[in-house]
């Protein structure tokens, strides 16, 4: 099943970056109610230019599709600059995940790669 | 009778397909599909207008409908069926035209018998347990009920809880979405006694795109157009208008003519095998289904031994739509997240579950591909 390739499936039951920060800078939780995934990511950012991801986790329950996804965006993002981060599109996850999706399932794997930006948000906006 | 309904001859990369999706709409027979396309090819015209003989048959088709579906729910009088576009519209016609103060309605309500009265008035949700005297008041204006849950499978005892609301208060009106009950078993408004019923013709054979509103005669007559527009005026000056009688007064504008036309064959069909077998076809494929699925390990069914043709379930190997995916790969064809049924959800505490339901075509075939599949998403994610 192309879909749940390996990585995929590795990434869904041994999720990286799953938990909580210590006093993280952002806190953002999303949903994608229809679906019933929710994702919540906690970013720490380097602290004196806070241009660079230093730490990232990730918590939440959702499918395959969107838990993969936020797994393997954890691992890409850390140690990222913020600018790059933001610049994130639809088709670096696609690359991300190297499966083809159906339009609903695009939906679950986009929506942590929503969550982070939202997150960098918080931090810019308080800047 | 499978050989009646064009799509399961259909294949998808060689492979039939299971449709076990009937309860987000059915399949339609040929006969329907016909019937539909007999108003495109033979009569087609506007309705109630031309003084033709294709706009005569167009009418008379049209109204003949109407007629079948009083006969089908036992309605006392034709006048007393409104067509809609489907059963949110045939409530929201309801909500927009008495805008009740105080509604109470069930947590297993379907969104569209949820929402239109959460935005109208002040809403209270009745656990389906606690005793209706708790929850009805003497200021409650609308029961708002469903007769199936789309969810959990849970037949309601309509007529016993329309009298328990009524001796609680006579002047509360009752509206029973009857859109999981009507295409599954035999319905008898006036038995019944609720104020309104509605109901759609897609989950029952018919087209998309038609509704059906039925409720009390002087009801209807007493409350306002809820669009205004063609078909539904007799006369019009600057300063005002004079609208039709129901039904009509409700049906503004160039209705679905070729929609209920079909909608029509729908209730033939089912008719013809009658609503007392449908249900009895359901309860044995039901009971099938419960059987084979509490033997897939880490699986858990949601509602009552004894339901509708619908089972809602969870595996604790995958999310409701993984399990879905998984199927798809199969043809088989299930619905996955909260089925518009949010607040019965997050009263559940789950986000999302797995949806089989069942209908007039369902085989044990169907469910055993079912199971077969299931076994195969625990077998890629436990």
């Amino acid at each position: 099943m192309d879909i749940y390739r390996q990585i995929i499936l590795d990434h869904y039951k041994h999720p990286r970056n799953f938990g909580h920060l210590d006093k993280p800078d952002a806190k953002t939780e999303e949903g994608n109610v229809t679906c019933g995934d929710r994702i919540v990511i906690e970013l720490k950012v380097e602290s004196r230019k806070s241009e660079v991801i230093d730490d990232i986790r990730f918590s939440g329950e959702g499918c395959a599709i969107s838990i993969a996804s936020a797994s393997m965006l954890t691992e890409k993002v850390k140690g990222m600059k913020i600018d790059g981060v933001m610049k994130l599109s639809i088709h670096d996850i696609m690359h991300m995940l190297g499966s083809t999706l159906t339009p609903s399932r695009t939906k679950c794997a986009m929506l942590p790669l929503e969550v982070l930006h939202k997150a960098i948000w918080t931090i810019t906006i308080r800047k | 009778m499978q050989n009646d309904f064009p799509l399961l001859r259909r294949k998808i990369n060689g492979k039939p397909i299971v449709y076990l999706d009937s309860t987000a709409t059915s399949l339609k027979p040929q006969a329907v599909i016909d019937k539909e396309n007999e108003y495109y090819t033979k009569y087609t015209a506007n309705i109630f207008r031309g003084i033709y003989t294709t706009s005569e048959e167009a009418t008379k088709e049209y109204e003949d409908v109407r007629g079948k579906v009083a006969k089908f729910i036992n309605a006392p009088k034709s006048e007393e069926i409104v067509f809609t576009r489907n059963t949110s519209e045939s409530i929201n016609l309801v909500a927009s035209c008495l805008r009740p103060k105080e509604i109470v309605a069930s947590i297993m309500e379907h969104h569209s018998n949820f929402v239109p009265w959460q935005q109208i008035g002040k809403l209270k949700v009745w656990d389906g347990k606690e005793d209706l005297d708790n929850i009805v008041t003497r200021t409650t204006e609308v029961f708002a009920i469903t007769a199936v849950s789309n969810v959990l499978g849970t037949i309601l005892p309509i007529k016993e809880i329309v009298r328990k609301v009524k001796t609680i208060n006579p002047q509360c009106l009752v509206l029973v979405d009857a859109a999981q009950a009507a295409p599954h078993m035999k319905i008898d408004v006036a038995d019944w006694g609720a104020d309104f019923v509605a109901f759609s013709s897609h989950k029952m054979l018919g087209p998309t795109g038609v509704g059906v509103l039925w409720g009390k005669y002087e009801l209807l007559s007493a409350m306002k157009p809820y669009q205004y527009g063609g078909e539904m005026i007799t006369e019009v000056r600057i300063e005002k208008s004079v609208f039709k009688e129901v039904p009509h007064k409700f049906e503004a504008g160039t209705p679905h003519i070729a929609g209920v036309i079909g909608f029509g064959a729908a209730i033939d069909y089912l008719t013809k095998i009658g609503m007392d077998n449908i249900r009895k076809h359901e309860e044995e494929i039901v009971a099938y289904a419960m059987k084979e699925l509490k033997k897939i390990t880490g699986l858990t069914i949601y509602g009552p031994e004894k339901r509708a043709g619908i089972i809602a379930f969870t595996m604790k190997s995958a999310h409701a739509h993984d399990i879905a995916q998984v199927l798809n790969e199969d043809n088989i064809c299930i619905r996955a997240g909260n089925h518009c049924a949010m607040p019965l959800h997050l009263s559940l505490g789950i986000a999302a579950t797995a949806r089989a339901s069942f209908y007039i075509y369902t085989t044990k075939a169907d469910v055993d591909a079912l199971i077969k599949g299931l076994e195969k998403v625990n077998k890629l994610f436990l």
